[in-house]
């Protein structure tokens, strides 16, 4: 083969890169994150459910976070009608964070182990918790 | 193995059409809930069809006058000290006569003029030149006539700075965070590298309130609707002579100047 | 063809690692700059951009001078510029390379950048900015690359190059006009708006591409058996006198226009860059070195005796680049600045991070340039004697 060695070289490095993420966790547990929704906001609600059914919230608030700014900074629609017909003032810090003021044991712990670094909080204040 | 040309072709179709099937299946799902949702202005909001200010700094009697008005505005929105004039971040500020309207200046100026500092914003113009040079929209005019700034947006290539012939306009040269003394928690702040300006407290309007440094000024700032004739600011341009920054550049400033003779101050 | 660029003397390796290790040195700075925010740089919310931009203005410049060797050529049939327009188109490519990286290291959120295509906004200048440069750059690979590709084979180009040659030449001056609009078009900035900013971009632009390329023909005939032959630089140098020529015109019909009409706006930019306001005049010596270059490279260009020997050649050709660069790619930027809205004064001077990010991204593209010249270069020695049709 004309320059074997270096072709073999050359697929070698590329697998051991492509790789990484594979042996890079090796050994470590995986362990499904858990967000708590222990707040004293939540704690106080009747009925514990957020402004839509939580798969949705699960799976979709990113894109839902996404429409809301645009929403409320671009078209001035600061009011949410929920799927319930329930009304919500648009606003992170003023809405979700009022009721999910637990950032760590919320959101980072998905956030993080999904290994997602979302910048709303370059700018949006996260409610002051305990270290 | 043998695939020749026809059934490639015949491959790459059958995948494409599955492809745009599967579109429109996706496409029907999130359709879905965006009708289920819906969006409304706030009920109690404030509108017009033109936002505009009358500002008599004659009615600022102390220093401490003026200091309340921009505390209100600085403390409201996460404003950052920096401590150098260089980064400053401005939303309203004082300055000058001569600085506030430079090309007007004279050598013999009433004296109560000379030393009268002026307060500076956003003049949310009519023909914003920052609108016309932003290459994402992210500085836009609203229906109501507001220049509004999506910090989500910005880019931060200060094209709109270079356009602002009113030095409104700031840009964040580092992460503003540290260099604000008290955090309000139910304003955002800014990040680094995005430019911010007075929104005539776009907020508050939303809620039915006066934007912050109006309610401070104790009736110095007038705010109000230049398309309606009964409002507040039309009845004082009618009856009061009023002076704007650098009208000869076409922008269609709306922040009015209240200019009293020396027998009035 | 870019495995040419793999192969090269001690020389050539020294060359290309001592650029590799600027553009290192510039992308850790980067780095820091992407980490703190633009902060780092000396730019201010009263002189808010600075030799970033003024970098890119002036690039977008010697990127549009290739049009000076395709015109002559392809319009006028002036066959001794066939050997050296690949040079040009080359020199484009790696100018246009530049003019990218410096827009893109002067944003303050970069990682948003696509929010220009996301949301593309028709009124803005930068929008069109951002369209001609990438079109141009496309333009540039795709004539240059085939035409090497096609020279190497022994053969002329294939016919469909032609269209798009022609395409580049009202392309090269869009893209000069649209750079000027981004300045000349802006209220309250009187040192920029003005209707000559465009003609006097293109002027000063064909002054100092093809000085720059006639300092890099005569490297290349140092470095290689690559010649492009002692007329086809004569000919580029008269270019470069009449554009010289016509850029100092336009330069002194603005003093006039602004010194004669006595307005405080339009004077106070000249008078903060070449004399200085209430003490503040950084800029002072290097706007009188440009001043001085820009008349020495004029004298040396226009007498014919000067002009002819290569080593005062040489030298008008320096004096030319250096004294744009200041003119345009510095003291333009920050004099529509100065004075500020407010009439005050802020100075602007780089700082040493910003100097090394700007150091790195020219060798961004002298490496860029390395490359491409050492693929041309390397085709015109393997079919030296071969005569091909253009």
């Amino acid at each position: 083969m004309y320059n074997g060695g270096k072709i073999l070289l050359g697929i070698l490095i590329f697998l051991a890169l492509a790789t990484f993420p594979f042996y890079n966790n090796i050994g470590k547990a995986d362990v499904e994150p858990k967000p708590s929704i222990d707040t004293p906001a939540i704690q106080k609600l009747s009925e514990k459910k957020c402004i839509e059914p939580t798969a949705f919230m699960k799976a979709e608030h990113m894109v839902l976070l996404n429409e809301w700014r645009d929403l409320a900074v671009r078209d001035n629609n600061r009011v949410y009608v929920a799927g319930d017909g329930k009304k919500y003032t648009i606003s992170l810090q003023n809405t979700c964070m009022k009721c999910h003021s637990n950032k760590k044991e919320f959101c980072d712990k998905c956030h993080n182990y999904a290994g997602v670094s979302p910048y709303c909080w370059d700018c949006h204040l996260a409610p002051k918790e305990g270290k | 193995m043998g695939i020749d040309r026809r059934e490639f072709l015949k491959i790459i179709g059958a995948s494409a059409a599955f492809a745009l099937g599967g579109m429109t299946i996706v496409d029907a799902i999130v359709k879905d809930d965006a009708e289920a949702a819906q969006y409304t202005p706030e009920p109690g909001a404030l509108v017009a069809g033109q936002w505009a200010m009358v500002i008599d700094m004659w009615k600022f009697k102390t220093e401490d006058d003026r200091k309340r008005v921009i505390d209100a505005c600085n403390s409201a929105h996460n404003i950052p000290d920096f401590g150098e004039a260089k980064d400053e971040v401005k939303w309203i500020w004082d300055d000058s006569f001569e600085h506030a309207f430079p090309e007007t200046e004279q050598k013999y100026l009433q004296a109560s003029l000379e030393k009268m500092p002026f307060l500076l914003m956003c003049n949310h113009c009519e023909n914003p030149p920052c609108v016309r040079v932003c290459p994402t929209k992210a500085t836009f005019k609203r229906s109501d006539g507001i220049v509004m700034q999506d910090m989500h947006r910005c880019i931060g290539c200060r094209f709109c700075m270079a356009a602002c012939p009113y030095g409104s306009r700031s840009f964040n040269w580092s992460d503003p965070r540290p260099y604000i003394k008290h955090e309000n928690p139910n304003y955002p702040t800014r990040t680094k590298g995005v430019v911010e300006k007075c929104t005539f407290c776009v907020e508050r309007l939303a809620k039915g309130e006066m934007p912050a440094c109006v309610e401070a000024s104790n009736g110095a700032m007038v705010f109000g609707d230049l398309k309606d004739p009964n409002s507040k600011v039309r009845k004082l341009l009618e009856s009061t002579y009023t002076i704007r920054r650098k009208p000869e550049l076409g922008t269609g400033p709306n922040i009015y100047y209240v200019i009293r003779g020396a027998d009035n101050a | 063809m870019l495995e040419k660029a793999l192969e090269g003397s001690r020389k050539y390796w020294t060359w290309v690692i001592f650029l590799l290790a600027v553009i290192g040195v510039g992308f850790i700075f980067y780095l820091r700059q992407f980490g703190y925010g633009l902060g780092i740089t000396g730019m201010s919310r009263d002189v808010s951009w600075g030799l970033y931009i003024g970098q890119f203005t002036f690039l977008v410049g010697v990127a549009a001078s290739a049009v000076m060797l395709v015109i002559p050529l392809y319009l006028h049939n002036f066959k001794k510029f066939s050997k050296i327009v690949i040079l040009g188109e080359f020199l484009a490519v790696a100018s246009v390379t530049m003019c990218m990286t410096f827009i893109f290291v002067d944003m303050g959120q970069p990682t948003r950048v696509l929010n220009v295509m996301l949301h593309p906004t028709p009124n803005s200048v930068m929008f069109f900015d951002f369209l001609v440069l990438t079109g141009y750059l496309l333009l540039n690979i795709i004539i240059g690359w085939t035409s090497m590709g096609a020279e190497r084979k022994g053969f002329a180009p294939p016919a469909w190059v032609k269209p798009l040659v022609y395409i580049s030449i009202p392309w090269a001056i869009s893209i000069h006009t649209v750079t000027a609009f981004l300045y000349a078009g802006l209220p309250g900035r009187e040192y920029w708006l003005t209707a000559i900013m465009a003609a006097r971009f293109l002027a000063s632009a064909f002054a100092a591409g093809p000085a720059l390329l006639i300092i890099l023909a005569m490297i290349v005939r140092k470095l290689t058996k690559f010649d492009p032959g002692k007329e086809v630089i004569q000919s580029i140098s008269k270019i470069v006198a009449y554009a010289m020529a016509a850029n100092v015109f336009f330069l002194l019909l603005e003093v006039f226009t602004a010194f004669y009409s006595s307005i405080p706006g339009e004077k106070n930019p000249f008078f903060y860059l070449y004399a200085g306001i209430d003490g503040f005049g950084k800029l002072v010596p290097l706007m009188w070195i440009s001043a001085i270059l820009a008349v020495i490279a004029l004298v040396l260009l226009i007498y014919p005796g000067t002009r002819r020997m290569e080593k005062t050649l040489a030298a008008a050709c320096v004096a030319v680049f250096a004294s744009l660069w200041i003119d345009k790619g510095f003291g333009l930027t920050v004099g529509g600045f100065v004075p500020n809205p407010f009439g005050k004064i802020t100075e602007y001077w780089p700082t040493v991070p910003e100097s090394l990010i700007i150091l790195g991204v020219w060798a961004i593209g002298a490496l860029v340039l390395t490359i491409l010249y050492k693929v041309a270069i390397s085709v015109r020695e393997a079919t030296a004697g071969i005569e091909i049709e253009h």
